[in-house]
């Protein structure tokens, strides 16, 4: 019984892993690129739930059928986008100024996204109720439950990772991007537009948040201007976790946050937050790289 | 000559200001009555209800005339559903904007964070929704138009044992909320009271949307009943992941069910769910009907049980403010106390507490609308 148990609250700890994750592999790959904490980073999932919202009550209006396909690639375009603006127009000039100041940066940058958009009045400062435009179906193993929801975001997170894994070992774009976590210097030297890597950097970070924001939109039907803040924080500890600059590591960090707070909350609810951060503490204590943050080399 | 018209012009325009400023000086034309409420923030559709229920009675009396001859004006500002909003809006209401009593606020978190300001300034206070029985025990300036989380933890125990027979609840709360905890500690008291087993008492942390555990933890326990008693954009949520992880009884859940939002978040998942409150659109007193209709062709949509309390709350401080015959604030806290106000929720006198003794009702949802189930006394 215990055991079956366990099942359902590891299939609750993934779905929420998969959602951490996507929003830690942008923390990551920023980080890796420019050494830079993109505070930021959570709102752009804020918004690609926010860009869902909107197109999913526009085609339901228009009568029309919004396939998740193309709901997902309005997200992803609109996190991309607001990630390519934000490195633009607040980063880029910072680039070779002090660490300190982008990261203060990035912290106005979130704080900017998101009173911003809590006072447009289309968007507002209060919940909004995510349209349900896929009907929920149920399914067990014994006595866990899963539903297609949960299959939808699981699959569309692990195929976003392995065309990121793709396009990072397997293109000519990703070697540039590898090649600019470990030298600028050599990368400039051998003609590559580094300027153009970074934009390219935030664009996929911010694609993979807005997809987030959609599957985190269709899971917990109700979206916020501040909802990017908890998540936000948790995917950087996934990252951090995993050993920051590391994109294996920060969905392995991602999914291990996920279900140990589903597991902690299972033990004793009240201190259940508690018990994940715990276990962050002591594997930073033995481990300060983070999990995976040794193979320095592979730094993307 | 010249020094002559200098002197008359002198005189002249020392007469004038200090005849306008006689002017300013004397009594105000209005009477400032400040009201707080969530217009924004996790529970908008209370804050905008309430408020809505405070300006409708204002208008109302306006029209007869004002109280004490002198016509009243609302002084509304917005909490977030934030202590620290609220703090800060009861400070600004009361030393800015010199109003006479407050009817204020929603959330019991925030009442609790506002009823020691106005206790100092004694300025008397009416929350029209916060049923947590701390509020009013901050002092005797503090009264409420509900009834307090005792008797409705109480009576959604009664109801699942006694009208669902359900003889194993769960229980899942907001821990760092006092309305939604003090909610679940008084029905798990009285549910163990009548003989019934609470197979899980999980608070979560503030913010959660992933309740996934929590629910895990419940059903493990195989519950007749879950008890919800979070405000509606968690309770949506709530039954939403409790159906997905393959629950199918009943759902039973304080006021704080009580929007329209609710069914928007939970969808299907929220049918045949029960919870208690204060007002029922379907009641058929007739000042209730009317209230309704009045209520319906001013704002395009039927008043929920907020509308109802904002509209009593600030009700019992004008009737009261008219009794006292005065705006001084002590006054008009002894005319409340001694108050027996015919509001639309119910009949209102305070008790020792400062709290009213009335009756609640039960409220089904069923293909996602409210309806009326029973009325229960105190």
């Amino acid at each position: 019984m215990d055991k079956i148990f366990n099942l359902q609250q590891l299939i609750n700890g993934i779905q929420l892993g998969s959602i951490y994750a996507l929003i830690a592999i942008g923390y990551t790959l920023v980080y890796g690129i420019i050494r830079l904490v993109n505070f930021a980073h959570g709102d752009f999932y804020m918004l690609g739930a926010y860009a869902a919202y909107f197109t999913i009550n526009f085609m339901l209006a228009q009568r029309q059928n919004p396939y998740i396909i193309f709901i997902l690639l309005v997200s992803m375009l609109a996190g991309a986008l607001v990630a390519f603006l934000s490195n633009r127009i607040a980063y880029r000039k910072l680039r070779y100024k002090p660490r300190l100041s982008a990261l203060i940066t990035a912290i106005g940058v979130s704080m900017f996204l998101e009173y911003f958009t809590s006072a447009i009045p289309a968007i507002g400062p209060s919940y909004r109720p995510f349209p349900q435009f896929i009907s929920m179906v149920n399914y067990n193993i014994g006595t866990a439950y899963f539903t297609n929801y949960q299959i939808i975001n699981v699959s569309i997170s692990i195929v976003l990772m392995l065309i990121l894994t793709y396009i990072i070992k397997y293109t000519r774009l990703g070697m540039a991007m590898r090649a600019s976590a470990q030298d600028k210097d050599a990368l400039r030297l051998m003609g590559i537009d580094l300027e153009k890597i970074i934009d390219i950097t935030f664009i996929v970070g911010g694609a993979l948040a807005g997809a987030a924001g959609l599957l985190s939109g269709l899971t917990y039907p109700r979206i916020l201007p501040y909802m990017g803040i908890v998540p936000g924080l948790k995917a950087f500890i996934a990252a951090v976790l995993g050993g920051i600059g590391n994109i294996g590591g920060a969905v392995a960090g991602a999914f291990i946050l996920g279900i140990s707070e589903v597991f902690g909350y299972s033990i004793n609810s009240i201190i259940g937050e508690g018990i994940a951060y715990a276990i962050l503490i002591l594997v930073l204590i033995f481990l300060p790289q983070g999990l995976f943050g040794k193979r320095t080399g592979e730094k993307v | 000559m010249k020094k002559v018209v200098v002197l008359v012009l002198l005189v002249v325009a020392l007469l004038s200001t200090t005849l306008t400023g006689c002017k300013t000086s004397s009594e105000p034309q209005t009477i400032k009555v400040g009201g707080i409420g969530p217009v924004t923030g996790e529970a908008s559709t209370f804050g905008v209800s309430t408020k809505n229920g405070y300006e409708m009675m204002i208008e109302e009396w306006n029209a007869k005339g004002g109280v004490l001859g002198k016509k009243i004006e609302l002084v509304f500002a917005d909490d977030k559903g934030d202590p620290t909003e609220g703090a800060t809006a009861a400070q600004k209401l009361i030393n800015e904007d010199k109003v006479v009593a407050i009817a204020g606020t929603v959330m019991s978190k925030v009442s609790l964070a506002i009823a020691p300001i106005c206790q100092s300034a004694n300025i008397p206070m009416v929350s029209p929704t916060s049923t947590n029985p701390k509020v009013t025990q901050v002092g005797d300036y503090i009264f409420r138009a509900c009834f307090i989380d005792p008797f409705q933890g109480t009576v959604g125990a009664i109801f699942a044992y006694n009208d669902l027979n359900a003889k194993k609840a769960g229980v899942l709360f907001d821990n760092s909320n006092d309305y939604t905890k003090g909610l679940a500690e008084f029905f798990r008291d009285k549910f163990t009271a009548l003989g019934g087993e609470i197979v899980a008492f999980e608070g979560h942390p503030a913010g959660t949307t992933d309740f996934t555990p929590f629910l895990t933890n419940i059903l493990k326990g195989k519950p007749d009943v879950i008890y919800c008693s979070d405000y509606y954009n968690d309770d949506g949520l709530m039954a939403k992941q409790a159906r997905q992880l393959g629950y199918t009884g009943p759902f039973l859940g304080g006021d704080g069910w009580d929007s329209p939002d609710l069914v928007k978040i939970g969808g299907d998942a929220v049918n045949g769910s029960y919870f208690t409150n204060h007002f029922s659109k379907d009641d058929q007193r007739p000042e209730v009907q009317e209230f309704v209709k009045k209520y319906t062709e001013k704002y395009g949509q039927p008043p929920d049980a907020l509308a109802a309390l904002g509209y009593d709350a600030m009700g019992l401080i004008l009737q009261a403010i008219q009794n006292a015959g005065s705006t001084d604030g002590a006054k008009i806290r002894d005319a409340l106390k001694n108050i027996d106000y015919h509001g639309v929720s119910g009949q209102i006198k305070f008790d020792a507490e400062r709290n009213p003794v009335k009756s609640a009702v039960i409220i089904e949802i069923e293909n996602g609308q409210q309806v009326y189930v029973t009325t229960v006394n105190p």
